[in-house]
């Protein structure tokens, strides 16, 4: 065998600097925060990797779309149409609501809610960390992303996001562990905070005291607190209250609204300060 | 450094990484066996003056990167690891498919219980007995990486 008795460098002391190293990393990454270049570059070399390896599945959908029937696509598109006929409905009223809304806050002298910009991206099926919740989506820093955008899907809330790449980042569901949400109870205006617990179906509702008013099948939405979620957006359906008075706190869970297992389309939202211009 | 060895060396673990990030159905996820770090391995094994702690640390960082882990955590523990085969490679060499099948095993329980531990304190996350069935899988997947990286090694010749 080659090199059996070689001068290189001694197995132990390459494990030094190796260990040495993570150790730098690991608390680099722990305790910095923000979209700096160096994360943004190294998020950006791996983006090939990613496209690559969610190939296979795309290629498997576009063969299970082309195997469609007629009768298939025609029912769906039947479909669609009514509920797009329903959905203008709705938002022929809610034009008309927003507009009395703000004539009610301009005469109220409060200041008028702006739409903000929006983006829809597409989640790549990759495997992630099997300890945290998140997904990877196909837009980056060339789309104009950056850290801690909000992320919601058609039905509510979905997280926000984190490692921002040139053309892939992450989004960190609302349902890790590291996760909180400022909601408030849509009934009663009550403010509270939702963390998730690192089970895709369950959040739990933090520090509730056992007098406050909350029932089984309230509604929470955001409440605009924090800063990272504009102010209304569903998240989370009250599903199990525990009042035991034995414990400091009332343990109240709550199931997410958005369907956090099948996502596949979501829209990324600015915040209201900037770029108020241009909306598309 | 960089010959035609090292770069046929550096596709099979290409090929580990796409396997390791390929989405599974929902029911297999937890079942995933570590494909890089048993290439890693076997390359530890078989060549362990061309593949060793370095190269395991980038390939354990390109992970962390690529699958939103905490930065650092892979290079760490694949570092570990690769530490401990490649010092013992004559040992580990000489042992039966079985007897080798079953160190694996030992080792990808250390990798997992370092990876637990380290995103136990970085996450907060709980033990939850799932965690350990990649090593039940690798295990079983050893024998086919094994056979499968020897006769690729034969055909091209890598020492």
């Amino acid at each position: 065998m080659k090199l059996m008795f070689g001068r290189t460098v001694s197995l132990q002391l390459r494990l030094f600097v190796a260990v040495l190293l993570s150790i730098v990393l690991i608390v680099g990454d722990r305790y910095t925060q923000g979209g700096t270049i160096v994360r943004t570059t190294l998020n950006t070399l791996v983006s090939p990797l990613i496209y690559v390896a969610n190939l296979p599945y795309e290629l498997f959908s576009l063969g299970a779309k082309s195997l469609h029937t007629r009768e298939q696509l025609l029912t769906e598109n039947e479909a669609l149409k009514k509920k797009q006929m329903l959905q203008s409905e709705q938002l022929q009223q809610y034009q008309f609501l927003a507009r009395e809304n703000q004539k009610l806050r301009a005469l109220l002298g409060s200041s008028a809610k702006q739409s903000n910009r929006k983006i829809i991206a597409q989640v790549l099926s990759v495997h992630s960390n099997p300890y945290s919740h998140q997904v990877v989506i196909n837009r980056g820093t060339t789309d104009g992303l950056s850290e801690g955008q909000a992320v919601i899907d058609e039905m509510g809330v979905v997280g926000q996001l984190t490692k921002v790449g040139s053309t892939t980042s992450r989004v960190l569901l609302m349902t890790d562990t590291t996760h909180a949400t400022p909601v408030r109870i849509l009934r009663n205006d009550v403010r509270t905070v939702v963390e998730g617990i690192g089970k895709i179906n369950v959040v739990k509702l933090s520090h509730v005291p056992h007098s406050l008013d909350v029932r089984i099948g309230d509604v929470l939405v955001t409440s605009g607190l924090g800063g990272t979620f504009p102010e209304g957006y569903p998240v989370a359906v009250v599903t199990e209250i525990n009042r035991d008075e034995g414990r400091p706190f009332a343990q109240v869970f709550a199931e997410p609204i958005a369907q956090l297992d099948r996502i596949r389309l979501l829209v990324i939202l600015w915040r209201n300060q900037q770029e108020q211009t241009n909306d598309d | 450094m960089i010959d035609r060895y090292s770069l046929l060396i550096a596709l099979s673990i290409f090929f580990a990484l796409i396997m390791a990030l390929m989405p599974l159905p929902f029911s297999f996820e937890p079942f995933r066996p570590d494909w890089v770090l048993l290439v890693l391995m076997y390359w530890s094994l078989a060549v362990p003056h061309r593949l060793n702690i370095g190269a395991a640390w980038v390939v354990g960082l390109l992970i962390d990167l690529a699958s939103g882990s905490p930065l650092g955590v892979n290079s760490l523990t694949f570092s570990i690891c690769i530490f401990v085969t490649a010092s013992n490679f004559q040992k580990i060499r000489n042992f039966s498919l079985w007897q080798q099948s079953l160190l694996i095993g030992l080792f990808l329980t250390l990798y997992h219980l370092m990876q637990f531990w380290l995103n136990h304190f970085l996450l907060g996350v709980y033990f939850n007995p799932q965690y350990l069935w990649p090593v039940a899988t690798g295990m079983v997947s050893w024998f086919w990486v094994f056979l499968l990286l020897r006769k690729y090694r034969r055909h091209f010749r890598i020492r």
